[in-house]
């Protein structure tokens, strides 16, 4: 049993709650600086494309997971980073510039679509974003002149602080680049969620109306969460983008947006935490897949096959239970675990009982 | 010029006019109480001051602001707040997050500030902090501090309905039965704090409620509704001993 | 004449859309869920009545297979209320859209296992039949495409407004405990919508799978057909078949008149300028939330 004694407001303030919980996070800080040390590049590789997916995660969160707003297109604000990074980089502007400026564009390209948007709830924001999804396809094949369209682009070395730096060449120095992004971002939203715009996201998740009446102006919280939401997922999009090496119009399809929501889904809704523990499991579950896949042809003596579709549909599987037994995401069953091991032996099963998910119903009654 | 004046204010949904030509006007320091049946269109008058339907006749004036022409988020900032009949909390946030969203309307702070947790940031987070304890202790959740609202009883849900409305620091307060649901004892407690509201804090209080028990123990003025329109006005004994309230409440029960 | 033939087909396949978007539209209607693997659940019946009926398989005889399949997917959909969507209840429909989704996945990656990936198509007795009307020769597929959609929506839209069971139904849509307290047993109302839904989307995939060929990604055309829905307005039976027949025809002539892409792009920007314009759909009415 741990209890936490509170005897100052700062500890609710600040973002740790006690010593302990700051030394964690330390270590785990200290564990990823040290990963290239410590893994060979095949896993750097993988660790650096599941920091992009978990930036990708966050920028996502923001919007569906506290601000409720659920969106199904965000593969092609990740196109729009991606793609408005190279360009600028193709017209001569430095990476240093160029990448930071893609994430504002595609902040800005979100709050225009926040306009729209406004207007729509629940369900059919849902699909207008995957329409919009669905054409960014035909857009970059439209737009061939800018985009590449079907033969798409290489994505060229980056250079940050005088340090040439490219995904294959040095795959440690682009970790680094990757991870100090990624750093900063969750800084960045943790400071924002202790303060009062992160609140009015929640507010505004959880009930309009009452937002509206405790002064929250909802059209400008929304399109300041779309604005951010678009902006960090452009950055994703820009990495990912040199992460990949090569992309075209298919690259950020619609199945990528989908994968992005079941991704937040399953680490859990509503916590920065739930962005990475999501992203750790579409980073590794092909890996997870193709392992477990040997070892069963090894048992059975079968051949490894290549089976398609296995890992959507294993993903799906995994999503269809955590909706149904934890809508609450990894990150909550980890909370609940959290609980127990803390108040052992005073734990209670009702303790977390009426916590349903955050997508709140829309339901008349 | 009265703190909260209504005028011949009419709102209509489809066939129903669920505000027929209403006018009243509540002074500074009072509580003003509004009684009526089921469907007299009591809770759409406090709808109508928090801007969320626009009326199709009239005018609603607040402290020398004309509400009819200002945003639904503007009311509160000239400092109008308000609880729900059917309670509108944060659901999945905890009882000091959500009266911390009460604090918004003092937000001096900016997106950029916000970002990098500036001292400024940090102050204004103190001072909303202590701000907001007062209120805890004042209706007396301490125990309830940290708890998400979607697993607290009702009795509760409802006092913290009240502390978040408090924790914007009003000048006005709409309460929206706020004794509905709640046991004697809850009443009577609920009874005691909307007397130290007005007394204590100063604090107008505008009041729906259908225990006429309470509203007589609280309120200096009653007004009673009906189908949208005016009854009767006056002190509560005045208004409950007037021939056509008695008849609009039998008429209702028969 | 030409563009009459273009019409013809394009009506033909706004009709499978429309098929499907039905089945999107009685399940939102009778419980408020979207059923997001309508078009995979399409696309399954497409395959179990192939599974049965192909000489490469059973070779049931067609008459035969077409109500066993049909009766298999109401199963399906009963099954699939009862063990997984009953469990979500209180949750959002955003929730619902999500575990629909996920379950498309799984359901294509199971029929991908089962029958492959190659595109089938069914074996059936009107292949290849033709209708000539002068000058005008339709494939009798189309034809009868065209005709089993016209008999089953106006057969549901009759059932919903005018026997006792439909009219329950639209009264536990709109309000469930409601509902409930008068006696309409909500559930198995929910249970029975969902296995009609199951029928529906396997009559659509024979349809289909007649007139052309499933493989397991045709499944992912069940967004297309909820363009239609929505476009149809999401709740009246004759808007998701109109909203079908719309985004069908609005197709081939939008890569005929403006260029071969655009028929992949027309029904969504259609979609999108719909949702900015009418947020709720051409054909519905908004509800306010009442505080
Ligand atoms: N959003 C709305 N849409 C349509 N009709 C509404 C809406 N809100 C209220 N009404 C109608 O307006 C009338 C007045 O409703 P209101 O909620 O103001 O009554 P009330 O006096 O608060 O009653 P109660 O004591 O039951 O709370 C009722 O007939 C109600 O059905
Ligand atoms: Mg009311």
């Amino acid at each position: 049993m741990r209890i936490v004694f509170k005897t100052d407001y700062m500890q609710d303030i600040r973002p740790w709650k006690d010593t302990y919980q700051l030394m964690l996070y330390m270590i785990l800080l200290a564990v990823v600086i040290a990963a290239p040390m410590l893994i060979d590049d095949f896993y750097l590789g993988e660790l650096t494309n599941v920091l992009i997916w978990a930036l990708a995660g966050m920028g996502l969160m923001v919007l569906t997971g506290h601000t409720g707003q659920a969106s199904l297109g965000h593969a092609a604000f990740l196109a729009f980073g991606c793609y408005a990074n190279i360009i600028m980089m193709e017209q001569g502007v430095p990476f240093m510039v160029a990448f930071p400026l893609a994430g504002l564009l595609t902040g800005l390209v979100g709050v225009i679509i926040a306009i729209p948007a406004l207007r729509l709830h629940g369900i059919y924001l849902a699909i207008a974003t995957l329409a919009m999804s669905i054409l960014t396809d035909d857009i970059i094949v439209l737009t061939e002149t800018w985009t590449g369209g079907v033969s798409g682009k290489y994505a060229p070395p980056v250079n940050v602080f005088g340090f040439d730096i490219d995904r294959w060449g040095t795959p440690k120095e682009f970790y680094y680049l990757v991870l100090g992004v990624v750093v900063i971002v969750t800084l960045g939203y943790i400071n924002l969620m202790r303060a009062p715009l992160g609140r009015s996201f929640i507010a505004v998740r959880d009930s309009e109306v009452s937002a509206q009446a405790m002064g929250v102006d909802i059209a400008r919280t929304k399109a300041m969460s779309f604005g951010l939401s678009c902006a960090v997922t452009g950055l994703a999009g820009a990495l990912m983008g040199l992460f990949a090496g090569a992309f075209n119009n298919e690259t950020f399809s619609v199945i990528i947006s989908i994968e992005l929501l079941m991704m937040i889904v399953i680490g859990g809704l509503g916590s920065i935490h739930g962005a990475f523990l999501g992203a750790i499991v579409i980073g590794f579950l092909p890996q997870f897949l193709s392992i477990s896949k040997e070892w069963v042809g090894a048992l059975f003596g079968g051949s490894s096959v290549a089976i398609p579709g296995l890992e959507f549909g294993v993903f799906g599987f995994i999503l269809i239970l955590f909706i149904l037994f934890e809508p609450m995401g990894i990150y909550g069953r980890w909370l609940k675990i959290r609980t127990f091991i803390e108040l052992f032996p005073f734990y209670r099963k009702d303790m977390f009982k009426r916590q349903k998910s955050y997508l709140k119903t829309e339901r008349l009654r | 010029m009265s703190f909260l004046e209504v005028k011949d204010t009419t709102l209509k949904f489809g066939g129903v006019t669920a505000v027929d030509n209403l006018s009243f006007s509540v002074e500074e320091g009072e509580v003003f109480a509004i009684v009526g049946p089921n469907g007299a269109g009591k809770s759409t008058v406090f709808n109508l001051i928090s801007r969320f339907y626009d009326p199709i006749a009239g005018s609603i004036v607040f402290d020398g602001h004309d509400l009819l022409k200002s945003k639904a988020s503007e009311v509160a900032t000239f400092g109008v707040a308000r609880t729900f009949q059917n309670i509108e909390l944060f659901d999945q946030a905890t009882v000091l997050e959500n009266l911390l969203v009460g604090r918004h309307r003092h937000r001096g702070t900016n997106f950029v500030s916000e970002l990098f947790f500036t001292p400024s940031v940090k102050k204004q987070e103190l001072q909303s902090r202590h701000f907001v304890e007062e209120i805890i202790d004042f209706l007396d959740l301490q125990a309830y501090r940290e708890k998400r609202i979607a697993g607290l009883p009702y009795g509760v849900r409802k006092v913290v309905e009240v502390a978040r409305a408090l924790a914007t620091d009003p000048k006005l307060l709409l309460l929206d039965e706020p004794a509905s649901g709640l046991s004697v004892e809850e009443t009577t407690d609920m009874r005691w704090w909307i007397d130290d509201i007005r007394r204590q804090m100063g604090i107008t209080v505008l009041m729906v409620e259908h225990d006429m028990g309470l509203v007589s123990g609280v309120s200096d003025r009653v007004l009673a509704m009906a189908d949208g329109a005016k009854l009767a006005l006056g002190t509560p004994q005045e208004v409950q001993s007037d021939p056509a309230v008695i008849e609009a409440y039998l008429g209702h029960v028969a | 004449m030409d563009i009459l033939q273009l019409l013809i087909s394009g009506l033909a396949n706004g009709c499978v859309y429309g098929l499907i978007a039905l089945g999107f539209v009685l399940i939102y209607k009778a419980t408020e869920a979207v059923n997001f693997a309508q078009g995979d659940f399409m696309m399954l019946g497409a395959f179990v009545t192939i599974g049965l009926t192909n000489a490469g398989y059973m070779g049931i005889p067609f008459w035969l297979a077409v109500p066993i399949s049909i009766s298999i997917m109401a199963l399906m959909g009963y099954l699939l209320d009862r063990f997984v969507i009953r469990l979500m209840f209180g949750q959002s429909q955003t929730a619902v859209v999500i575990l629909t989704i996920a379950l498309g996945f799984v359901i294509r990656f199971v029929a991908g296992m089962i029958w492959g990936h190659e595109p089938q198509s069914l074996e059936n007795p009107l292949a290849g039949k033709e209708l000539r009307l002068g000058e005008l020769v339709l494939g009798m597929e189309d034809v009868a495409v065209i005709v089993v959609t016209i008999l089953l929506t106006w057969g549901l839209y009759e059932f919903f407004n005018r026997t006792k069971m439909g009219l329950a139904m639209q009264g536990a849509s709109q309000n469930q405990l409601a509902a409930y307290y008068m006696g309409v047993p909500v559930k198995r109302v929910q249970g029975f919508i969902w296995a009609l839904a199951g029928a529906v989307a396997c009559i659509a995939g024979i349809l289909f799978a007649a007139k052309g060929a499933v493989d397991p990604s045709t499944g992912l055309m069940g967004i297309k057909a909820f363009a239609a829905a929505v476009i149809g307005g999401f709740g009246s039976l004759p808007g998701a078949l109109a909203g079908g027949l719309i985004v069908g025809v609005i197709e081939p002539f939008a890569s005929r008149y403006i260029a071969a892409g655009y028929s992949q792009v027309a029904p969504y920007a259609l979609l999108l300028a719909v949702l900015i314009f009418r947020p709720h759909g051409l054909f519905s009415q908004v509800r306010v939330k009442k505080v």
